[in-house]
């Protein structure tokens, strides 16, 4: 009797949020259904590691207590100071065109609540990530911290010149708006290494842009939709 | 003896706060979901008919109270329920993930719909009281309309919108006073003392206007040390600038990669919270400037030695300054907002380095196509810069986006000014799958045809990865050239995507897609499949023209399915989501309205005058009333649109041509006491008007456009003024002739006239979008036949009427 009360009363402190074998059952279920739509709407099956990686980051410990309920399902969320947490096929899709190694090093702008960083270090990098509005920063750097992701480097501060002391890097991804790709970034990417953007409006799922810089420095781009829409039917 | 001060004070009150509705949400939010918003908000005049009809005896009973207190009621909703609905949580961009959104937005529908309905139980309780005087009535009403919008756009020039509500408090309140002064003075001077002392006391915490956490300014404020350090409000927009010197803007659309440098500092601009460029520091030194070199609009700069430019739509100045670092030999600029050019010339003065006053620009505060059209001197290159931003000012006025910048016309104007072998230069974002760059250049294709050119010659465009530039020449490309362009692109990495003589190897290089739509699309747009080629392609790429200007809207139905299928699937792809709001809009007006018209016929049996009106009698005011509604909207927006595209300046153009409409209708309202009951004339009139108008008006406004604004000012009042007095007509002349025969009708007629109205303003733009102004204006002329033989009298039908 006194445990189950005691259950009740952990329950109620946690916001009622589901036991973390419930969790662990709906990060399943994420990952099944990111991979599912990679396969029916995207370019194909994704990285295995990728989709390991999803499924070992704790995505509600990411989203705001109130939305922890909605926190596996495959959809943006906003994360507070006009900011979103993407959607998890999209860091999926973003993670899977970054092609990152154990051992790489990664350079991500625009740190957010810290999801995608951490999804990046279960894949083995080293990451060095970037957030511009300072209380994000904060709270990303102790959530990090808490959840035992300690090798990410967090810095509040503006993205746009890199962070050289700590480049050059095997892989950039750039998460926050730009007009343009900075040319800091773009010298900061080792030969061979890889850079992504997403472009589009907040909420939407956005083109991504890849950035290859080739081994003789030379730069190609390429950009793609994530999902599968081709404009023009028959005739061809 | 008919309250008609106060009517036409609270119209005027309502119909300003309705604009002023449209600005407050382009500010809060974005343009779409105030559409949404006001059109439900508007159902209040239809609701309120229908609440008068229900308890007409008592509220008449207790007239001139019964006035008083709803205009009252209206002064103090306006204020307190704009307030409420700026707090209520709703995140507009999270609608097709949270169904719980709509909760939000329904609440906000609520909140606005009280004050509108407070204000038209009042005017509807005038109408119903003193039947006899419709004629007065209606034109008091509709002159005080006309009078509450054009002082709205004028104090728009003064006051920050928020601002303006406190006007709407004192006017809605001093309309009460002037309804209660006949019978209870004590009442009314209270009244007339608070209509003074209210805006005043107002607290500025009350009118805090709570943007959306996603609007750009927003965003922007965010960044530690980022501050407002200039702001101008007009009509057009509310135009800020902030300086975020630890987060630069570096605004630089289209940079190359491998440009070795980005933009030096810049202090960022927006209009109404969205971002609108940014402002760079000039100090005379052009070698900062190196970096405009390296973005695709930069390309007609290698093409052409030292031209002169005219830039349409100058802005923040980048552009002048790029024609500048360029080596242009002189620089017209076109800028309609004087607020915007306030700001970079005069607020931020030793920041720009005034770009405006550089030795060779000349600033022209103008509309682009006023200014095009106007004739004079011939320019080597014609820019037309992004000017997207500007869209969120126009739909204040009512629009879904309308361009009349990129038209199959606007694209032959700007070519009529250019010196031979001159280029026009249009730049666009590059979307995926690709729209806007496309249809622009459909519509350049057929422009160029239309000018007897071969568009196969003399069409060049390329692509970086965020925006797309499209050359047209005046004349064929030479081969130099065309060496020239392919040169630039290498250099930096930019795509053709078509040119002269291009083969698919010369396409999709540097910056690579999965299938290159860019392309194909030029090559299909210019080949013998053209027309089966627009079929096919999933979003409406036909050229725009100034009949129907939708340039953003590149919906089709077809392709629904697919979206909705993606978005099962856990997508959300980009998709212009303003045409299926206003769907969505229409669809709900449509529904409220028949649920409040058939609401008093459900209760007539315990209302006993409504039950004892003939019900032949009830038919014909239904269908009149309704067909009038319609007809009355579909006949003013697009020659509203038509002529105010006419004046150009969009403030002072709206203005005029608003004020012209309710005013000569007004007097038509007044003069219609004198007509005979039975006088059919005016809607053959009206019908008349418009078709000739339909038909004339395009050439005409066309062959005139580059007259001076005066004269087209005094052509505009003049043509406006016959089309509007006939339009006055009808309403008071049935309204009237149903006071006569069954005075109870008359508060539901007029509800049901409100609804069509809404009804109408949704439904004319969405038919413009898909058959052109025109048609809709056709259908219009066709309403008022049907409105002439559904006339409400109680003969029976094929009866001769007795005038």
């Amino acid at each position: 009797m006194a445990a189950r009360l005691f259950a009740l009363l952990a329950c109620l402190a946690t916001g009622l949020a589901p036991a973390a074998d419930d969790m662990a059952r709906e990060r399943q279920a994420m990952v099944e259904e990111v991979a599912a739509m990679a396969r029916a709407v995207g370019s194909g099956a994704l990285d295995p590691r990728v989709l390991a990686a999803l499924g070992r980051v704790p995505r509600h410990e990411f989203v705001p207590p109130a939305l922890r309920f909605a926190a596996y399902a495959n959809r943006p969320l906003p994360i507070g100071h006009g900011q979103t947490i993407s959607q998890p096929y999209i860091v999926a899709a973003m993670s899977d065109l970054l092609k990152v190694s154990p051992g790489d090093t990664v350079l991500e702008i625009g740190t957010g609540s810290g999801y995608q960083a951490a999804v990046l270090a279960e894949l083995g990098a080293a990451v060095s990530t970037i957030e511009i509005v300072e209380p994000l920063a904060r709270e990303a750097a102790g959530r990090l911290q808490r959840l035992g992701y300690a090798g990410i480097a967090t810095r509040a501060g503006d993205g746009y010149d890199g962070w050289p002391e700590r480049g050059p890097f095997d892989a950039i991804v750039v998460t926050a708006a730009a007009s343009h790709v900075p040319p800091p970034l773009v010298r900061q990417l080792k030969p061979g290494g890889r850079m992504v953007i997403p472009v589009g409006a907040l909420f939407q799922t956005q083109q991504l842009m890849l950035v290859e810089k080739r081994a003789d420095g030379t730069l190609s781009t390429r950009q793609m939709m994530p999902v599968r829409f081709v404009p023009l039917t028959g005739g061809h | 003896m008919p309250p008609l001060a106060a009517v036409a004070a609270l119209s005027a009150a309502a119909l300003a706060y309705e604009v002023l509705l449209l600005r407050l949400f382009a500010i809060i939010q974005w343009h779409h979901f105030a559409y949404l918003a006001i059109s439900v908000a508007l159902l209040g005049f239809g609701a309120a008919g229908t609440f008068v009809t229900l308890a007409r005896r008592r509220l008449l009973a207790l007239y001139p109270a019964s006035f008083g207190l709803a205009a009252a009621a209206f002064a103090v909703a306006a204020v307190a329920c704009f307030a409420a609905a700026g707090r209520v949580p709703f995140n507009a961009l999270e609608i097709a993930w949270n169904p719980g959104e709509f909760l939000g937005l329904a609440a906000i529908y609520l909140l606005l719909f009280l004050p509108f309905f407070c204000a038209a139980t009042a005017l509807c309780i005038a109408y119903a009281g003193f039947g006899a005087h419709v004629a007065q009535l209606y034109g008091a009403d509709i002159l005080g309309a006309g009078l509450g919008s054009l002082g709205l756009l004028a104090a728009l020039h003064v006051l920050h919108p928020a601002d303006a509500l406190r006007a709407i408090l004192g006017l809605g309140l001093a309309a009460a006073a002037l309804a209660a002064w006949p019978a209870a003075k004590r009442a009314a001077a209270l009244l007339a003392a608070a209509a003074l002392a209210a805006p005043w006391l107002l607290p500025a915490a009350a009118l805090d206007l709570v943007a959306s956490d996603y609007k750009d300014l927003r965003q922007a404020l965010r960044a530690p040390g980022a501050q407002v350090v200039a702001q101008r409000s007009s009509p057009l927009g509310v135009v800020t600038a902030v300086d975020s010197p630890r987060a630069p803007p570096r605004h630089a659309p289209g940079l190359s990669l491998n440009a070795a440098a980005g933009p030096p500092e810049q202090i960022a601009l927006f209009v109404d919270g969205q971002a609108a460029g940014a402002v760079t520091r000039f100090d005379g030194d052009l070698a900062p400037l190196a970096y405009l070199a390296d973005t695709p609009s930069a390309l007609p700069y290698r093409l052409l030695a030292h031209p002169r430019v005219l830039v349409l739509g100058a802005g923040a100045g980048g552009d002048v300054l790029q024609a500048l670092a360029l080596g242009a030999r002189s620089v017209d600029a076109v800028e309609p907002d004087a607020q915007l050019v306030a700001v970079v010339q005069e607020d931020l003065a030793a920041f720009s380095g005034r770009p405006y006053d550089l030795p060779g620009v000349r600033l022209h505060p103008a509309e682009a196509r006023g200014f095009a059209a106007a004739g004079g001197e011939r320019y080597d290159l014609i820019q037309v810069a992004l000017l997207d931003a500007f869209g969120s000012g126009a739909a204040g006025l009512g629009s879904l986006a309308e361009s009349h910048l990129y038209t199959v016309e606007a694209l032959e104007t700007y070519l009529a000014r250019l010196a031979p072998g001159g280029l026009l230069a249009i730049t666009r974002w590059v979307t995926l799958p690709p729209s806007d760059s496309l249809r622009l250049f459909a519509t350049a294709v057929t422009a160029l045809e239309r000018r007897g050119l071969d568009p196969s010659a003399s069409l060049v465009m390329i692509r970086g990865w965020s925006t797309a530039t499209l050359l047209v020449r005046n004349g064929a490309f030479a081969p130099a050239e065309l060496a020239a362009v392919r040169d630039f692109c290498r250099q930096r990495a930019f795509d053709t995507a078509y040119f002269p003589g291009i083969v698919a190897p010369d396409a999709n290089r540097f910056n690579v897609l999965a299938r290159d739509d860019f392309f194909e699309a030029t090559q299909a747009l210019l080949g013998p499949d053209r027309a089966g080629f627009l079929e096919r392609y999933k979003f409406d790429l036909a050229p725009t023209s100034d009949d129907r200007p939708y340039f953003f809207h590149f919906f089709k139905w077809r392709s629904l399915p697919e979206w909705l299928e993606l978005r099962r699937r856990g997508a959300l792809p980009p998709l212009d989501w303003g045409y299926p709001v206003l769907v969505v809009a229409l669809a709900q007006a449509v529904v409220a309205s028949l649920l409040l018209i058939l609401l008093p016929l459900a209760l007539a049996g315990t209302r006993r005058d409504f039950a004892a009106a003939p019900p032949r009698l009830r038919r014909r005011a239904a269908a009149y009333f309704l067909v009038l509604g319609l007809g009355f909207m579909a006949i003013e927006i697009p020659f509203l649109q038509r002529f105010t595209f006419f004046l150009s300046h969009p403030a002072t153009a709206a203005a005029v041509v608003l004020a012209a409409f309710l005013a000569f209708a007004g007097l038509g309202a007044r003069f219609s006491a004198r007509l005979a009951p039975g006088a059919r004339w005016p809607f053959a009139a009206v019908a008349a008007i418009a078709l000739l108008y339909a038909a004339a008006l395009p050439p005409l406004t066309a062959a005139l456009m580059g007259l001076a604004q005066g004269w087209k000012i005094l052509l505009t009042v003049l043509l406006v003024a016959p089309l509007a007095f006939c339009l006055g007509l009808p309403f008071p002349l049935g309204l009237a002739a149903l006071a006569a025969r069954a005075e109870a009708l008359v508060p539901w007629a007029w509800g049901i006239n409100g609804f069509a109205s809404v009804t109408a303003t949704l439904l004319a733009t969405l038919l413009a979008m898909h058959w052109g102004q025109t048609v809709v204006v056709l259908i219009a002329a066709a309403l008022y036949g049907i409105a002439a033989w559904q006339f409400p009298r109680d003969d029976a039908p094929g009866e001769a009427d007795s005038a």
